[in-house]
């Protein structure tokens, strides 16, 4: 996959160059790539002046961080307690049923990742789902099918013009 | 001793002065929660159609529409406030907008298909205050969040705002503050309790410069939202304790780490920071007192065991987020090796309601040992879930039955968890036990930093012991053994007791190795992981024998255990579950009793799920 490296020299500028600044600057990476291309990794070791195997403890320490490049569309399903006693595992099955893929699994065209996290804080409204930072609360079976086969149609039009 | 007030302070209290004469407290305001809850309901269009009605029917000089922060009943949400008479309305669409405005505010009415309806009484509530959920709270923490704009901080200076970080810093010493805090007797919001005063003494007395104070906001327990909540209902009350902290403490620098799952709390916290310092409440020489402190915001990235002191303070660092051995105790030496002062969002904001009205009047607030309010998030499975403040010393019955609203779906209640991985289940026979620290240790959970959930007859005590065990497995930074291989070999047990390979000695044998983790981990997040299973083994052995001796799960949830099945005279053939079935297991003619092919079926749930008949049945 092409890396249009400028955009992560963009980023660093904005962060200075002491050790606390690589968290930062590796959220906004990954915000702007959806992942960590290893050619930016590279860069911010240059700009923060640390050792790469540094970079790369912190890049694979933390959650937020990936890897390896993920899909335009970023389903979460939230595992919290709450959630999880709502029935969010039967919800992950079902997403993952309906996208073709296991939880930290992408799709093989790239356009959907799907994720589990732990808790997004909004219980009350359990179990909950978040797509492209789109949240969709008490979810059932019926609603996920039909919000997600939304989402796929919808790229299924924008691939055939 | 008290000090003249400086040219700067007094500039903010005419400041506080026109805000007040520019504003009409009869005059009709409607407000629209904007907490993550409700503007993933959709409330932030609710706010653009009400303004637009607002308009659109000449109103402009008669109401005012704002947003404010959460308001604590998600359940019910999006949210409608309209002040001064706090005329309440629960799930609020953009299309109601109209009709709120015609009837409430032009014509002096309530509209009484968005009030919220009582389930027990049946009746309507007109007033926030007479809904049961809000009727045994105390909000002191929470008192402004439903009628300040969160972005404005005219709206907090309207409030009275600042005026304890006034009487701070201009009539009262540090150590002043300090023996305030001790006197209000309060314990830190954070879950373990440690005294705060303590704490702040500790760290001023260390030798160092500079210091530095940290706001933990860095939430990971799953299940609890009470400090994003907070923060993005009121951050210049956890913003002003913080630099009253500082002040008391000698620190000239601060941070605040907050996770980055939590977009709008960032957000909000920002804007506030940003607005103390154009009005001279952060930065060099603060009202002109001479103490100069600032803040930054540094972001989590998604590792749980942040939550403790060291392993924080090695994230804000730039470093994998382990913790440390202590002591040396970060207030001797933290941040950057400097002595460092941690507290809890909620701790940081009770600060500033102490010094405005005193150890007294908090003292008096809670039990013999634990003081004030605090704040839970209650979910799970009862009727009215949300957030909530109510006073130490209240039961938890009174907190689940009442507030709550008991179960939300008929089934039997039978436990509440509270304290997060770190925490246990306390059952139904224990909930006349006071909510504060050491009640809810003895029974061998703890307070946590605020989440608590209630289960019914539904959950599976055992697959919720696995269930935290298979987080507190994932988050373990690997950096013990005690945490690493410990924690790891008892979820391994309880995954097989859940998908029936348990063998008799099973319980002893978590019971050993729970104790010798609690004994032997690092830190706090190894030497608490074991208490959910320790708890529920202690409460609900029965369901592990179940499962262990008899391969059978008694709530139904364990995958391996159960067989799903058709009631032939509850179904009527509609065809949902068959069409829902994604394994093709379900058969049956139209409007003739199904059946499900226990071979093909994999247990998902879904046909129970949709059934509208409850003729899914599972055992």
């Amino acid at each position: 996959m092409e890396v249009d490296i400028q955009k992560v020299d963009a980023i660093l500028e904005r962060h200075g160059t002491e050790k606390r600044s690589l968290i930062p600057a590796l959220l906004e990476i990954q915000d702007e790539y959806h992942y960590l291309p290893p050619e930016a990794l590279e860069r911010v070791a240059e700009h923060i002046r640390v050792p790469m195997i540094q970079v790369y403890e912190v890049a694979s320490f933390y959650k937020a961080f990936s890897l390896e490049p993920r899909g335009k569309h970023i389903v979460t399903v939230c595992l919290g307690t709450a959630c999880h006693v709502r029935g969010s595992d039967r919800l992950i099955d079902q997403v993952g049923r309906i996208l073709g893929i296991e939880p930290g699994q992408t799709t093989e065209d790239y356009q959907f990742t799907l994720e589990g996290v732990n808790c997004l804080g909004t219980c009350a409204l359990g179990p909950v789902m978040v797509i492209d930072g789109k949240y969709y609360g008490n979810m059932t079976a019926t609603k996920v099918e039909r919000i997600l086969k939304k989402y796929m149609a919808a790229e299924e039009v924008a691939e055939n013009g | 001793m008290v000090k003249e007030r400086t040219p700067a302070a007094l500039a903010l209290e005419k400041r506080r002065g026109e805000i007040l004469a520019g504003r009409d407290p009869s005059r009709p305001c409607i407000t629209v929660c904007a907490g993550t809850g409700c503007t993933a309901g959709g409330g932030l269009d609710l706010c653009t159609a009400l303004k637009q009605a607002v308009s659109d029917q000449g109103a402009q000089d008669k109401v005012d529409v704002k947003i404010t922060g959460c308001r604590g009943f998600c359940e019910q949400g999006p949210l409608v406030t309209v002040l001064p008479d706090k005329i309440f309305y629960t799930r609020v669409q953009p299309r109601d907008a109209a009709e709120i405005v015609q009837k409430t505010i032009l014509e002096g009415q309530v509209v009484e298909r968005l009030l919220y309806k009582d389930p027990v009484s049946g009746e309507r509530c007109v007033h926030e205050d007479d809904v049961p959920f809000y009727r045994e709270q105390m909000r002191v923490l929470l008192h402004d969040s439903g009628s300040i704009d969160p972005t404005s901080i005219d709206d907090y200076l309207a409030v009275g705002g600042y005026q304890a970080l006034q009487k701070a810093l201009f009539d009262m010493q540090p150590e002043e503050i300090i023996a305030e805090v001790k006197n209000a007797g309060l314990r830190g919001r954070g879950g373990a309790g440690f005294p705060t005063a303590t704490k702040w003494e500790l760290c001023r007395r260390a030798p160092g410069d500079p210091k530095y104070v940290i706001c933990n906001a860095d939430e990971g327990d799953p299940g609890a939202f009470q400090d994003r909540s907070l923060i993005e209902a009121n951050p210049h009350s956890v913003l002003e304790g913080m630099i009253i902290g500082a002040y008391a403490i000698g620190a000239s620098h601060g941070f605040i780490y907050i996770r980055h799952e939590y977009p709008l709390a960032v957000e909000r916290i920002r804007l506030a920071i940003q607005a103390a310092r154009e009005y001279g409440l952060l930065g060099e020489n603060i009202l002109g007192s001479g103490f100069s402190f600032d803040v930054d915001v540094q972001l989590g990235a998604g590792a749980f065991v942040c939550g403790e002191e060291t392993a924080l303070i090695a994230s804000i660092e730039g470093r994998a987020g382990e913790p440390t051995a202590r002591p040396p105790y970060p207030a001797q030496k933290g941040l950057f090796g400097q002595p460092t002062n941690i507290n809890n969002v909620k701790t940081w904001a009770t600060v500033t309601h102490i010094i405005n009205n005193g150890a007294d009047w908090y003292s008096q607030i809670g039990t013999e040992n634990s003081k004030g309010t605090t704040i839970f998030s209650l979910v799970g499975k009862i009727k009215n879930t949300g957030l909530i403040e109510v006073p130490m010393g209240i039961t938890l019955r009174t907190l689940i039955e009442e507030i709550g609203g008991g179960s939300a779906t008929g089934k039997k209640l039978k436990a509440v968890q509270t304290g997060g991985p770190s925490g246990g289940c306390i059952p139904e026979s224990l909930w006349h036990l006071p909510v504060d620290y050491d009640s809810l240790k003895e029974a061998g959970s703890i307070m946590g930093s605020g989440g608590m959930i209630v289960m019914d007859e539904t959950t599976c005590m055992v697959d919720m012991a696995r269930y935290f065990l298979e987080f507190s497995r994932f988050e373990s930074c690997g950096k013990c053994t005690a945490c690493r291989e410990g924690v790891t070999r008892m979820y391994e047990i309880l995954d097989y007791i859940t998908r029936g390979y348990g063998q008799e000695g099973d319980i002893e044998l978590l019971e050993e190795i729970g104790k010798s983790i609690k004994e032997s981990a690092l830190c706090g997040l190894g030497q608490t992981a074991p208490n959910p299973v320790l708890t529920t083994i202690r409460y609900f052995r029965d369901e592990y024998e179940a499962h262990i001796m008899d391969s059978r799960c008694p709530a139904g949830v364990c995958k391996e255990l159960i067989t799903y099945y058709i009631i032939p005279e509850k179904c009527n053939g509609c065809g949902l579950c068959l069409r829902m079935c994604s394994s093709n297991a379900i058969s049956g003619e139209k409007k003739q009793p199904h059946e499900i092919d226990t071979e093909l079926c994999i247990r998902c749930g879904i046909c129970r799920d949709v059934c509208n008949f409850d003729a899914v049945m599972v055992e």
